[in-house]
């Protein structure tokens, strides 16, 4: 007893720093927000009031809701097209590469992850301009010039750009870890090579498989250079909807509303995936 | 025979992935060195004249010394909350350990441009946004989960023994950590400092909005890209991909080859 009321100032230096740093500086800025999307604006200074007229004019205003139908739908396809074009990759790494080979792979991949996304974003943009790169080499073999920037494929290409190397990584070390005896079994009680993807490989990495999908889609949600500057911004996602809601008109509240809606969505979708990912299929034994 | 075929178009299929993922990094660096206005195929003529003028120009050079403090503060603080949080999940077992866990890993997964307007909100609310010391604040957050993770993988590999043997030998827990746990995280706390580095450098939504008026070279690359196109930014660009990618490649060097050494 007495050890458990001793005040352990060791055990508190470690535990305390970040719980404190974090409320101050995470928690505090979030739930500061939520706040805010109540505050109303009046000649153009923020009023602390407590109102839901933000949320009245957002969720009642078509553009919003056409803006949301928007990202949601782009994302998900970014996220799906990610997953599917990673995927012969990460099979080939996984299960045709050598150790040293894939490990080399993951090293390069981890690489652009880190490094300026914004940039890579303007190299695209030169690459895929009317008269860039890419249409320069399909006029050689007389095709083009094609129409690429200010697309929804510029977006997509954006997207792509952030989501493939994780695809990729993901995909690779969840394949990697699979029992390679289970596929040999398969082999041997003759499944064929597609049958033995499509019902020993995919269900033996579904939860990673799922993770990797969900990051895709959360980086695409939220990401506004990729729509903004390979897509034009002709249709404004959520991203840059909150931008222009926050830098012209100082119209925090209502950037505030499109925020918590987005995060409420991302929340959502999130828990969905992770009890699917952790969900034992029916009839399955242990 | 059908099977050498199908392994050849993989591995092709292999190299078409990491073209598509390095085009961008490749192409921005030859750019850099062309003469044209607006790059295409052929290219122009080799030219070091938007170095020449990046080298010129005082908001550059500004940005740079901005972007340094940024980055290495960051890495410095988030390092250091990264490090006791993963010796806190490492020793310890308490009541609310997960909501614990999550308060530090949660950032990363909420899209930067809402934590770049909370953060905008919250930071001007309490007086303290529109600082350069705003935008490390914040980028700790945002970056202390990676080192959190770099040095708890560390931990994972280390007999829990190995502490416990220098308390018997009359250490106190703080020797303990001073000549036992620190230096076996050594590795991954200097790997931890690169990452956090590379991630801040890079950084724009939210050291965009925070800022105020003390820009960081990626805001200034921002602020050129939004304007008409400047060729200026690849060589910015190639500067910025040099030093990210040679701060990502020192972290994993360094961590994995502790770890392929201490395996064998």
């Amino acid at each position: 007893m007495k050890g458990q009321l001793k005040f352990d100032v060791y055990a508190l230096t470690w535990r305390l720093p970040i719980i404190l740093w974090q409320l101050l500086f995470f928690v505090g800025p979030v739930v500061y927000m939520i706040v805010i999307s109540l505050f109303v604006v009046k000649n153009y200074r923020m009023t602390e009031a407590f109102e839901l007229v933000n949320w009245a004019r957002m969720l009642t205003r078509g553009y919003f809701w056409d803006s949301y139908a928007y990202t949601l739908f782009i994302a998900s396809l970014s996220a799906t097209i990610a997953m599917v074009v990673a995927f012969p990759a990460a099979w080939t790494l996984a299960f045709r590469a050598t150790e040293a080979q894939r490990r080399w792979a993951v090293f390069l991949l981890i690489i652009p992850f880190f490094t300026s996304y914004l940039v890579r974003t303007f190299s695209w943009y030169v690459i895929l301009a009317e008269s860039g790169v890419l249409n320069a080499m399909l006029g050689y073999v007389g095709l083009g010039p094609f129409k690429m920037l200010n697309t929804h494929f510029g977006t997509l290409i954006g997207y792509l750009t952030l989501t493939l190397p994780l695809a990729v990584i993901l995909q690779t070390v969840t394949m990697a870890n699979i029992d390679k005896t289970l596929i040999e079994a398969a082999r041997n009680l003759g499944c064929k090579p597609f049958a033995t993807i499509w019902r020993v490989v995919l269900p033996l990495s579904k939860t990673g498989f799922i993770v990797a999908a969900l990051f895709c889609f959360i980086l695409a949600f939220g990401d506004f250079v990729a729509p903004f500057y390979l897509g034009g911004s002709q249709e404004p996602t959520l991203p840059i909807l909150i931008l222009d809601t926050t830098k012209s008109g100082q119209q925090w509240p209502r950037a505030a509303v499109v925020a918590i809606m987005m995060m409420a969505t991302l929340f959502t979708v999130a828990f969905t995936a992770i009890a699917l990912a952790y969900r034992t299929p029916k009839g399955a034994k242990a | 025979m059908k099977g050498r075929g199908l392994n050849i178009a993989l591995c092709l299929y292999v190299g078409l992935i990491f073209i598509f993922v390095f085009a961008p990094i490749i192409f921005s660096l030859i750019f850099s060195f062309n003469s044209q206005r607006f790059p295409t195929i052929p290219l122009g003529e080799f030219s070091t004249e938007w170095y020449v003028k990046i080298f010129n120009d005082e908001d550059v050079w500004k940005a740079v010394r901005n972007s340094v403090i940024v980055s290495s503060s960051t890495a410095v603080l988030a390092t250091i909350l990264g490090f006791c949080t993963a010796y806190s999940d490492f020793r310890y077992n308490f009541r609310f350990k997960g909501p614990y866990l999550a308060l530090i890993l949660l950032p990363p997964t909420i899209p930067l441009i809402i934590m770049a307007l909370a953060m905008l909100a919250w930071l001007s609310r309490i007086g303290m946004s529109g600082q350069l010391w705003s935008i490390i604040l914040a980028h700790s957050v945002l970056t202390a989960p990676f080192a959190m993770a770099i040095i708890r993988l560390r931990l994972h590999q280390m007999d829990p023994d190995l502490e416990a043997a220098a308390w018997n030998l009359g250490g106190t827990e703080w020797q303990a950590m001073r000549h036992v746990i620190v230096p076996f995280c050594a590795p991954a706390i200097v790997s931890a400092l690169c990452l956090t580095a590379a991630v801040s450098f890079d950084e724009f939504a939210v050291a965009w909005f925070v800022s105020g008026l003390n820009k960081t070279v990626p805001i200034v690359i921002l602020e050129i890209v939004q304007g008409n196109i400047d060729p200026t930014v690849n060589a910015i660009g190639t500067f910025v991909f040099l030093t990210s990618m040679t701060l990502v490649v020192l972290a994993q060097v360094i961590f994995l080859s502790r770890q392929i050494k201490s395996h064998s």
